[in-house]
């Protein structure tokens, strides 16, 4: 039975822009359930505004986005753009779709955390959110 | 102590900063002390606003109905604040929550709040924290508070605890007929809504709800039985006139001086289980001779007694 | 005789149960999770009667003469960026013996948008080619006859829009409407179980699905009106059986939504195609297509009552499965598309697109392109594969999987029934489960190594080497954006209004809607008004999502 004193991180993802591919979103969302993290799922046809009010709404510490439409260079950064605004750049920006190596490299210089490329573990996510959230008691 | 390391978050709270009271909402969640001191000074901004509970079945189109109640709010222009609990896994602690998908229309509306909620799969936490949670939304400026719950487990005993009005949703294709319901939802509901009212066997479960009603004992409130297609947004209005209606029999009948009291004493009873729960866990942390004697013995409460005896 | 078989056969199985069996945990059953026997006999496949190609019910193919008579098409999927580069694009191809056009479209005119409307941002050109309006639709085309050639347009809620601008640049060309042919993918059920490329609600969606199989009935009739699609469905996560029971369920429903508007079946039924997924379970696939043909014609035969043969044949084209391609050592996709497009080949496709190596990083290069175009060609005059009909006819393991695969999917239709249809069906998330369920079930299975993808949980390299990938200029959304704001400054505006106005009154009726959009178009609205013309009406959809 888990501990209530210590709470599970929680973590906003959603799809943003106008792409629906959602299969992989959805698969690393219950991988991150299973792994004891707290999920908000906002569904599709987000905007970056819309996913940043919810993550602090939800006072959630991580952004996960899904994006395959090739919008990524905008999308990603304009996240992080407004998490600037609001004033919440504590709040951590991943991700994963269909993200060339050039791009990751590109989009770690404009504040994105972490790229997921395809292939990917679902336990190489985990692990990651792990080390970076030691005191979350994802068993 | 607690892990609150936002100096700031009283301030922030009072100009107005979502964040904080997100991070205040958070706190209580899981129970952190160092809220006391907010919630304490917060005291005197203390709004209460109206909390109206909607739980029923997946299925049942609940997040459809909550968001249409909130277009109804806000054309009313009233601030609405929405809290939404979906179940933890038990296994991992983890959890799914996606009620927000239903209400797109209000993001970025300032004037609404939605925050979801695990269950946290513990006994008498979900009612603890959404108590407190109404307090500070109301401190908050929030005109009305909507809990939704999903009807499983002991959630809507939870949810009927704390809202003023329980509003319990049906379908007409649930399947099993109005029988099969359990019989707790039955009890504490206030007011029957069923949504997509323009499915097949509708009728049905009008007639069923109202025999089952029939054979209830006489209650000066009589739950009403309401239909709505959520997705059209019809029906709702009468659907919040019943629970303006349901309010003001609570006054008038002086339900509501009553519920308030006797919700007080639950409230502190539940504190003080735990405070005496946490208490419990650190003195057989802190003293292996008690926990020793405990096992050796296997004397529970004789146990538990002596730790609530014992001077702080 | 008899008694000699089943002993060699009792024989064979205990010395299979006494041999050393492999211990590397890889699963044994298809990816779809059908249990595999390790062999198959006569005794396995049902008693049958003999069935042949181009006879009811069709399993071994819709013609006598299969691809002796006449090559599947080799229709590669393309378009990025302007009007002008695919136009290019194009050309490259046709030069390079491709045999029909397949437009992609990028995701704001997929969703109905304009290039410079405020949720486009970032996403013009991208995953297809802009179009905005007539005008760059004219580019798209110009200089390639739209009378001697056939094109595939995938697109969906904005299907009806593109259809009409084909039309009027046929026309500004003098091909009449009844020459045209070609497919449009129309298939609207698809996008609310898998690829939510969603617009309006069920039922207008439906409407409209349903005027332009009736419009082109009269005015079209040489146009396959709907591809009724598997791929993304089984993308989405889906099993080889619901992607076959999926699939042929959503072309029941345009069936009977057709049925109910007072067509006759036979005037629509034979412009219905599919479109299904090749995936790298190879004999899966095959056995998934030959059971397609046979299902769809006993029920179009048997339940709908069509008279006429070609109502009865199943018509489809493929896609190698883009979700088998891997990020890591790309030049695998090389291998896995030949082996998928075998699949296709064995199964009867009529038609087939091949995927790019390079299209889990990005759009194709030219060079990627041009190996998928010659891994068709290389099946089609090396490998000996269309020299004869069905070969795998008559293979018991090949035909024991059909079988099964049919029962599976008998065993969905039923299920679905019971729910009411595929539309409840869709509204209580019913496909979006099962499809996400089999995905996470996979996904596990590659985590436990209990399935291999080369490259990716086995056989990797430390160091991938780069390979050049397609960049799609920034400048262009500016350029597109531009473009678009000049059309609706050049045309006649009074024109346009009155149109989109007719066609806003239009939905709000019953008319068939497919002369107002055409009308709407030849007045050169965007596709952005257009949409808005009936969203006005029918409103948007939001969907119940299922995690």
């Amino acid at each position: 039975m888990p501990s209530t004193a210590v709470r599970p991180v929680r973590i906003v993802v959603a799809k943003v822009g106008l792409d629906g591919h959602d299969r992989g979103v959805k698969v690393v969302a219950r991988a991150l359930r299973d792994a004891g993290y707290e999920v908000i799922y906002t569904g599709l046809r987000q905007t970056p505004e819309m996913v940043v009010d919810a993550a602090l709404q939800e006072d959630a510490q991580v952004i996960g986005l899904s994006i395959h439409s090739g919008a990524h260079m905008t999308l990603f950064p304009a996240v992080v753009e407004e998490l600037k605004r609001r004033k919440a750049t504590d709040i951590i920006v991943f991700g994963g779709g269909i993200i060339p190596d050039d791009d990751i490299t590109a989009l770690k210089k404009r504040g994105v955390e972490k790229i997921f490329t395809p292939g990917t573990p679902l336990q190489d996510i985990v692990d990651w959110l792990r080390k970076r959230f030691p005191d979350s008691p994802a068993k | 102590m607690g892990e609150n390391t936002d100096p700031d978050l009283l301030k922030r709270f009072r100009s107005g900063d979502v964040r904080a009271l997100a991070r205040a909402i958070s706190l209580i969640e899981r129970r952190d002390e160092s809220v006391r001191e907010l919630e304490q000074a917060l005291r005197p901004d203390a709004k209460t606003p109206g909390v109206a509970g909607f739980t029923g079945a997946p299925g049942t189109g609940k997040s459809t109905l909550v968001d249409a109640v909130v277009s109804l709010l806000r054309k009313k222009q009233s601030s609405v604040a929405v809290l939404a609990t979906d179940p933890n896994s038990p296994f991992s602690g983890g959890a799914i929550l996606g009620d927000r998908i239903r209400m797109q229309r209000h993001a970025l509306d300032p004037k609404v709040f939605i925050r979801s909620m695990g269950a946290r799969g513990h006994l008498g936490g979900l009612s603890l924290a959404s108590r407190e949670a109404i307090r500070l939304l109301g401190a908050f400026g929030f005109d009305e508070v909507i809990l939704e719950t999903v009807g499983v487990g002991q959630s809507e005993l939870e949810v009927a605890a704390v809202a003023d009005t329980t509003v319990v949703v049906l379908t007409p294709n649930l399947g099993d007929s109005v029988q099969m319901i359990k019989a707790g939802i039955l009890e504490i509901a206030d007011i029957f809504v069923v949504n997509k009212a323009d499915l097949d066997g509708y009728t049905r479960v009008m007639a069923e709800l109202r025999a089952m009603l029939s054979l209830a004992p006489k209650a000066k409130w009589k739950p009403p039985i309401l239909a709505t297609v959520a997705s059209r947004q019809e029906g709702v209005e009468q659907l919040w006139e019943a629970v303006l209606a349901h309010r003001r029999h609570l006054e008038k009948s002086g339900q509501a001086q009553a519920l308030s009291e006797q919700r007080l004493r639950d409230e502190t009873g539940e504190v003080a289980a735990e405070l005496a729960r946490r208490r419990a866990r650190q003195a057989l942390e802190d003293d292996p001779e008690l926990a020793r004697r405990l096992l050796a013995d296997r004397t529970p409460y004789r146990t538990a007694e002596e730790i609530l005896d014992r001077k702080r | 005789m008899k008694v000699r078989a089943r002993d060699a056969k009792e024989v064979w199985k205990e010395e299979f149960e006494s041999s050393p069996a492999r211990d590397d945990g890889i699963e044994t059953s298809t990816i779809s999770g059908v249990p595999l026997q390790p062999l198959y006999t006569a005794g396995d496949r049902q008693r049958r009667e003999e069935e042949l190609p181009g006879q009811f019910p069709y399993t071994r193919g819709i013609h006598p003469s299969g691809y002796r008579g006449r090559l599947w098409t080799m229709r590669q999927f393309s378009g990025f960026a302007t009007a002008e580069e695919t136009n290019r694009r194009y050309k490259y191809l046709l030069a390079n013996g491709q045999t029909g056009l397949s437009v992609a479209f990028d995701m704001p005119t997929l969703m109905g948008q304009d290039s410079d409307a405020p949720t486009s941002r970032g996403e013009v050109g991208h995953c297809g080619v802009a179009i905005d309006s007539l005008a760059d639709m004219e580019t798209l085309f110009d200089g390639i006859p739209l009378g001697d050639i056939t094109t595939s347009m995938t697109i969906n809620s904005p299907a009806a829009i593109l259809l009409c601008m084909y039309i009027a640049v046929a026309e500004k060309q003098g091909v009449p409407a009844s020459k045209l042919g070609g497919t449009l993918q129309n298939d609207i059920l698809k996008e609310f179980i898998a690829q939510k490329e969603f617009i309006f609600p069920p039922a207008p969606s439906m409407r409209l699905v349903v005027d332009s199989i009736e419009y082109c009935a009269q005015e079209v009739p040489k146009w396959n009106t709907i591809s009724i699609s598997g791929y993304h469905i089984r993308e989405a996560g889906s099993t080889a059986a619901q992607e076959l029971a999926f699939t042929l369920a959503d072309g029941m429903a345009y069936v009977d939504a057709c049925l109910e508007r007072g067509m006759h079946i036979d005037d629509f039924a034979s412009r219905l195609s599919f479109f299904f997924d090749a995936h790298i379970d190879f004999f899966e696939e095959i056995a998934k297509f030959r059971a397609a043909r046979r299902i769809w014609a006993r029920w179009m035969r048997e339940r709908y009552g069509a008279q006429q043969e070609r109502s009865w044949k199943l018509r489809f084209h493929t896609q190698t499965a883009g979700v088998s391609l891997t990020a890591q050592q790309p030049e695998l996709n090389i291998a896995r598309t030949a082996i998928e497009a075998l699949a296709a080949v064995l199964g009867g496709t009529q038609s087939l697109h091949t995927n790019a190596m390079d299209e889990v990083l990005a759009l194709p290069t030219d060079r990627a392109a041009r190996i998928a175009l010659r891994t068709q060609q290389l099946l089609a005059y090396e490998t000996g594969a269309a020299n004869t009909i069905d070969p795998l006819g008559g293979s018991y393991f090949v035909e024991a999987l059909t079988d099964e695969m049919e029962r599976q999917a008998e065993a969905y239709f039923k299920r679905i029934d019971e729910i009411g249809g595929v539309i409840p069906a869709i509204e209580v998330g019913c496909f979006l489960e099962e499809s996400a369920d089999a995905a996470f079930r996979y996904q596990k299975e590659l985590e436990l190594k209990r399935r291999i993808v080369v490259g990716v949980n086995d056989f990797t390299v430390d160091e991938e080497e780069p390979i050049d990938i397609l960049r799609i200029d920034p400048r262009l959304e500016s350029q597109q954006s531009e473009r678009v704001r000049d059309v609706r400054r050049k045309r006649d505006q009074a024109r346009c209004t009155n149109a989109l106005q007719s066609l806003s009154g239009a939905a709000a009726g019953t008319d068939n809607l497919m002369p107002y959009i055409l009308d709407a178009v030849r007045a050169y609205a965007t596709e952005g008004e257009i949409m808005q013309a009936m969203i006005e009406v029918f409103g948007t959809y939001t969907e119940t999502a299922v995690v």
